[in-house]
């Protein structure tokens, strides 16, 4: 008798081997395809040059965290290790394709943070400077925000300490307060600022006189200046007079502008006199030519008579 | 079981097991294991990734942690949940029924008869099962991590192209070496474990005219167990 739960022989499925292979080959290129996408994100096929961060503690940093730049990853950290000086190097690789963010002059920042992890960032500030060579070696500055708070809170203490001593009873403040109570209610009395000024004593009575005699003085004064008022200003005062020289000055001024006038007259009648003369000196330059031509010719033709016959005469000399 | 486990692993690594007289029920084994499971985990790991990615991403910007949304999602999908899913499935879809059809094959005297023929059941019958249900563990955990990968990228960015390099960066900082090592053993571990303990659980078991259920319930809570040790080793080398 047949068992019943025994297995039917299965149906056979054509090409079985062949669906078999290619369900093979889709693992397979699977594999491979996520191993090279793997290799390609860990950075396995880009060229890199080095850079070496040192840094006295390298707490938070840890290996393939990215060293960021203007909020872009250029490089990635590759190694931490203990330098023979007791620092900390942290050694990152940074793509050639970004390398040329890095400059001689860069800065690079190690921030730890509150919340989240520690951050690499560099900052360079002029990008004209000379490229970062390869293995170069900077220091890293730290920026801890939770190594700041014990500080804070520190200072925050002294600050609350100084805030106490400054409120208590017997401080220098309160005093000072004291000081400025009394010396508002002094000003307050009938005396006021003098009284705070002065006090209540001699000197307090030598003010009063001093102002007497000032208020005494002033009068004086006042009377000097109605005089003076009287006298510079009044009709026979300095200030009339004064007009009326200026009135006279003025028919004077007028005066001598007409007698301007007239020599400006006379001296243009001496202009025309003298240019007449300078024409008439010409003239004479002239007719004083003309008779020297005619003085040479008439000397010439007495010397011609003189040399002709019966007027000839024995002109050479003779030494005896 | 320790024994047979270590058996069935030789004869899995020796190559006269894959000559051509094997490799018929060899090819229909993986086909048939393959073919009923890949779609279907697919579609569900999809769908599954598709709704954990938004969850995290949406609760990852209102708490303005955004950076770390798309490593959480690599970590937590593809490292971890994604390879214990495939193997769950793996198991429940293919390396289960197999074994219960190895012990049909033991219930119904066609193992005895076969040993009798002078053949060897366990090259003929389990072998290509076992086999099978490694692959099919396997395939189903690379299939559904590249969608998944893929899912979160378009999740994340979008249908463009300008976040493949920030992308890329952020999947290369999640697996590094040590990362990438414990997750190809553990996914290993995952296939070898759901393929032979459900088999080697009954092949364990003294043959019965009816099929045992405690002996496959026994198989099924051992196997869970050794998968949850996996796990726990890996999250172990993973994170401390």
């Amino acid at each position: 008798m047949k068992d019943e739960t025994a297995p039917a022989r299965p149906a056979s499925i054509a090409n079985v081997e062949f669906k078999a292979a290619l369900l093979l080959g889709l693992f397979v290129a699977l594999l491979l395809g996520t191993v090279l996408y793997l290799l390609y994100a860990r950075g396995s096929f880009e060229a890199t040059q080095q850079l070496v961060l040192t840094a006295d503690d390298s707490e938070g940093v840890r290996v393939g965290m990215d060293l960021g730049f203007a909020g872009f990853p250029i490089g990635r950290v590759r190694r931490i290790e203990l330098a023979p000086d007791g620092a900390a190097r942290i050694v990152i690789e940074v793509p050639l394709r970004d390398a040329h963010w890095l400059r001689e002059s860069s800065v690079f920042i190690l921030l730890r943070n509150i919340v989240g992890s520690a951050s690499l960032k560099a900052y360079s500030g002029v990008l004209t400077d000379p490229p970062l060579p390869d293995g170069a070696q900077r220091k890293v500055l730290v920026g801890d925000t939770s190594a700041e708070l014990p500080l804070l809170v520190s200072n925050a203490r002294a600050l609350m300490q100084n805030l106490t001593q400054l409120s208590a009873s017997d401080s220098p403040l309160a005093a000072s307060l004291r000081n400025v109570q009394t010396l508002t209610e002094k000003l307050n009395q009938p005396r006021g600022a003098a009284g705070v000024l002065l006090g209540d004593g001699a000197e307090a009575r030598k003010l009063a006189s001093a102002l007497d005699r000032v208020n005494q003085l002033l009068a004086r004064l006042d009377g000097m200046a109605g005089r003076a008022d009287a006298q510079v200003l009044g009709p026979a005062g300095l200030v009339h007079e004064s007009r009326a020289t200026v009135q006279q000055l003025n028919a004077l001024l007028g005066d001598a502008r007409n007698t301007l006038k007239r020599v400006d007259g006379v001296l243009a009648e001496a202009q025309a006199v003298a240019t007449n003369a300078r024409v008439a000196t010409t003239d004479l330059g002239a007719l004083r030519s003309e008779v020297d031509a005619t003085v040479r010719k008439v000397e010439q033709l007495v010397d011609e008579v003189n040399r002709k016959w019966p007027f000839a005469r024995e002109s050479e000399l003779k030494l005896k | 079981m320790v024994h047979l486990t270590a058996v069935l692993i030789v004869m899995a690594l020796s190559p006269s097991s894959y000559r051509a007289q094997h490799r018929q029920a060899l090819a229909r084994q993986i086909y048939l294991g393959t073919a009923q499971s890949l779609l279907w985990f697919t579609v569900l790991s999809t769908l599954i990734s598709l709704v954990v990615i938004r969850i995290v991403v949406v609760t990852a910007q209102s708490y303005g942690l955004s950076q770390y949304a798309l490593e959480m999602v690599v970590r937590v999908l593809v490292l971890e949940l994604i390879p214990l899913a495939a193997a769950l499935f793996a198991a429940l879809r293919c390396s289960i029924p197999q074994a219960t059809e190895v012990a049909a094959l033991r219930t119904g005297g066609a193992w005895d008869q076969a040993v009798s023929q002078g053949a060897n059941p366990l090259h003929a019958e389990v072998l290509p099962r076992v086999v099978a249900g490694v692959f099919v563990s396997l395939l189903l955990a690379a299939v559904s991590c590249v969608v998944t990968l893929v899912v979160a990228y378009l999740s994340t960015y979008g249908y463009t192209t300008a976040g493949f390099s920030a992308y890329t960066r952020t999947v290369g900082h999640v697996f590094s070496p040590a990362v990438s090592l414990i997750f190809g053993l553990k996914t290993l571990f995952f296939s070898v474990t759901v393929a032979l303990m459900p088999i080697a659980a009954v092949l364990d078991a003294a043959p019965r005219r009816r099929a045992n259920t405690s002996v496959e319930l026994q198989g099924l809570v051992r196997m869970f167990l050794v998968l949850v040790l996996i796990e726990i080793g890996s999250l172990v080398g993973n994170y401390y």
